[in-house]
């Protein structure tokens, strides 16, 4: 195992795109494989390498790491992104807890139908400015602080940029009244280590495509219908 | 706030039934508040009491904390059931959100259309014999030892040791190709503060009928 942490997954978003937004943040440089064909997963699953058989896999410090949230904890913990204690840590959960919500709708946005697909939209759009922007624009209005939890950058904030993107993916203007979160996405956009990230050539992964849908379908034998929200 | 930690959910495990358990496992008593009716619902909503606007609500040590990983991982935290270092703590997050996702499966199960209820069942019973217990199976088999890890009780052991009831109500031989598990399962039951919980009269809630059902539907109605 190298030195640097090795992401299993397919080349797109997914569920790894959080712990690729993660690492970038922290400033720890990373390698990829991607999965291309059901064979090279057959093949990882064999191996025994995939302890329930699924992706996100993260080999990371001598072990291999798998369910998201886990390898999310143990790289934010590990690279001082999850508070100074118990109790900021419980903020931090709970604040990432809503982005994966709200992100979740997001998730399976590419793998619907056509009309679904603006359902889903409407939907994303509709939670996104009535439960949970609200939540982060409050919060930021509060305390009068650059970030989220115990003035100091963290998890919270990596989590909440992305998730206001990949929101303004699906509808450009869905920040206009949310002057806090406003700033707060030029704020963090300049830190150094996400400016990187947000720049062509990063590892940073496109807005999901029908490509990437076929492979994950063709790699994890997925072929039922997802339904939207 | 009393000293106790407050729960306010329905009467019925759904998302709390984990915390309840943790809460037992630990030792911690606590106080609960029940969901009736929408109207409930919506004034702990127009108090300001919900976060996302949904319960599971813990109110603990001053916090009104809400999103059921973020307060397990503060009780497990606070009662040291959450390892002695980071790579300790990374294993028990793998293995709870491994059981975590099984759980999921029986949560939506008393939800899924009367068509899809058999084909739902089976889909449990064959993620819990082919994906989840086989890994925990092999886990206690290579170190030998009474708990998942580190050689301690932690929230990994209680996680695991509700998830092995859950599914043994519904496919009830389940355990039968998996000697470690069946051990494990004796052994958690014998814990003094799990014992307790598995008693008459505990807060542990019983398998969610139609009744808890139709309330769910009638609180969260749009």
């Amino acid at each position: 195992m190298s030195s640097k942490p090795k992401l299993y997954y397919f080349d797109g978003r997914g569920k790894m795109e959080s712990i690729r937004w993660l690492l970038a943040a922290a400033g720890v440089e990373f390698e990829e494989e991607f999965l291309e064909t059901r064979d090279q997963y057959e093949k990882l699953l064999q191996g025994g390498s995939l302890l329930f058989q699924q992706v996100p896999m993260v080999e990371i410090d001598g072990m291999r790491m798998v369910q998201t949230r886990a390898i999310l904890s143990y790289i934010a913990a590990k690279h001082n992104l999850y508070g100074k204690d118990l109790k900021e840590r419980a903020l931090i959960d709970m604040y990432v807890g809503g982005t994966e919500d709200l992100m979740g709708f997001i998730l399976m946005f590419p793998f619907l139908s056509v009309e679904d697909k603006e359902k889903q939209r409407a939907f994303i759009v509709q939670k996104a400015t009535s439960r949970y922007f609200p939540v982060y624009e409050k919060v930021l209005k509060d305390h009068g602080q650059d970030f989220l939890v115990g003035n100091n950058f963290s998890w919270a904030d990596v989590h909440l940029l992305e998730a206001i993107l990949m929101v303004e993916e699906k509808k450009s203007d869905v920040l206009s009244g949310f002057p806090q979160l406003q700033a707060f996405k030029a704020r963090i956009s300049s830190i150094p280590a996400i400016k990187r990230f947000l720049e062509p050539g990063s590892q940073r992964k496109p807005v999901p495509d029908d490509k990437f849908v076929e492979t994950v379908r063709k790699v994890l034998c997925m072929y039922y219908d997802v339904k939207a929200n | 706030m009393s000293g106790k930690p407050r729960l306010t959910y329905l009467n019925g495990r759904g998302r709390m039934e984990s915390i309840r358990w943790l809460l037992a496992a630990a030792g911690v008593e606590f106080e609960e508040v029940y969901l009736e009716t929408k109207e409930q619902y919506d004034k702990l909503i127009k108090d300001g009491f919900l976060l996302f606007q949904q319960v599971p609500l813990v109110e603990i040590d001053g916090m009104k904390m809400v999103q059921t990983r973020a307060i397990m991982s503060y009780i497990a935290g606070k009662y040291n059931l959450h390892g002695k270092d980071l790579k300790e703590r990374a294993l028990i997050d793998m293995y709870v959100e491994g059981i975590s996702d099984l759980m999921q499966m029986i949560l939506m199960f008393p939800f899924s259309p009367p068509d899809a209820k058999e084909k739902n069942l089976e889909s449990i019973k064959e993620k819990a014999i082919n994906r989840y217990f086989p890994v925990f199976e092999k886990v206690l088999k290579q170190h030998g030892q009474d708990f998942l890890v580190g050689n301690k009780f932690s929230w990994a052991d209680v996680q695991l040791m509700e998830a092995i009831l859950a599914v043994e109500e519904k496919v009830p031989a389940v355990l039968s190709g998996f000697p470690q598990l069946q051990v494990f399962k004796t052994k958690m039951s014998n814990m003094p503060t799990i014992k307790k919980f598995l008693q008459p009269g505990s807060p542990r809630k019983p398998p969610p009928d139609a009744h808890y059902v139709e309330t769910v539907l009638k609180v969260f109605k749009k």
